[in-house]
């Protein structure tokens, strides 16, 4: 298991992938699903980065554990921001074509669609939101 | 990282990509796309060596795709194997001409 704790703003997106790729690259991961994984902690992190603490700025908790023997991780977010629910959000409609699509808005279904669990949860303050996938 | 190798002829113009287009490297091709298009017909992105690409990425594709449906036509070469499954994840496969 592994922690990062990390202030949530936009010029650490770069750190916290380099934590959690650096985590995966033990794992042997391939890059597809590295690519998958890390598509995914970039949409959530920029989200809280961008509305968990607004206008302020605050900290963002990362935890990385892998189980079955190293073929599914889990990586955790958590801060102490408005509570908010990404989860909520209605999904885009992707059958529109260019002129009807809204540019913006795939973040969080580009979650949906990479990881196999999202789950949130709101808890004693905290938002914590967890990813669950299966790398092999 | 993100590197744009920006070739220009006549009216028509490339963007070579190289690296990746994420939250933090997607201002700086939203710039030419939003200021550089105007007397362009024909716009390529060629994405051979974009290792990555992510929703602010897709966003700014999209924004060229607006504005090239307007004034000529816009096709995408290159694409990966990776970068083409969030393409058709998203939809964006529909969207745009991937050749």
């Amino acid at each position: 298991m592994s922690e990062l704790r990390i202030s949530a703003t936009k010029e650490n997106l770069n750190d916290v992938l380099m934590f959690i790729d650096n985590e995966l690259e033990k794992l042997d991961c391939s890059m597809k699903i590295q690519m998958q994984i890390d598509l995914s902690i970039e949409e959530i992190f920029i989200n809280i980065a961008s509305y968990a603490y607004y206008p302020e700025t605050g900290d963002v908790f990362i935890n990385f554990e892998s189980e079955n023997d190293g073929s599914t991780v889990l990586i955790s977010f958590t801060d102490n921001g408005v509570p908010y629910d990404p989860l909520e959000k209605d999904d885009p409609d992707i059958t529109l074509t260019s002129e009807e699509r809204q540019v913006g808005g795939l973040g969080i279904f580009l979650v949906k669609k990479n990881m196999d669990e999202v789950n949130y949860k709101y808890e004693n303050g905290n938002n914590i939101l967890t990813l669950k996938k299966k790398i092999r | 990282m993100l590197n744009i190798n920006t070739e220009k002829n006549g009216n028509e113009l490339t963007f070579k990509l190289s690296g990746r287009l994420d939250t933090v490297t997607a201002p700086e091709l939203e710039a030419p796309v939003r200021n550089d298009l105007a007397d362009v017909t024909s716009l390529t992105f060629d994405l051979a060596e974009l290792e990555y690409i992510s929703s602010a990425g897709l966003r700014v594709l999209l924004l060229a795709q607006k504005t090239m449906n307007k004034q000529g036509k816009m096709v995408v070469k290159n694409v990966s194997e990776e970068i083409n499954e969030i393409f058709e994840v998203t939809g964006f496969s529909d969207i745009l001409t991937v050749e």
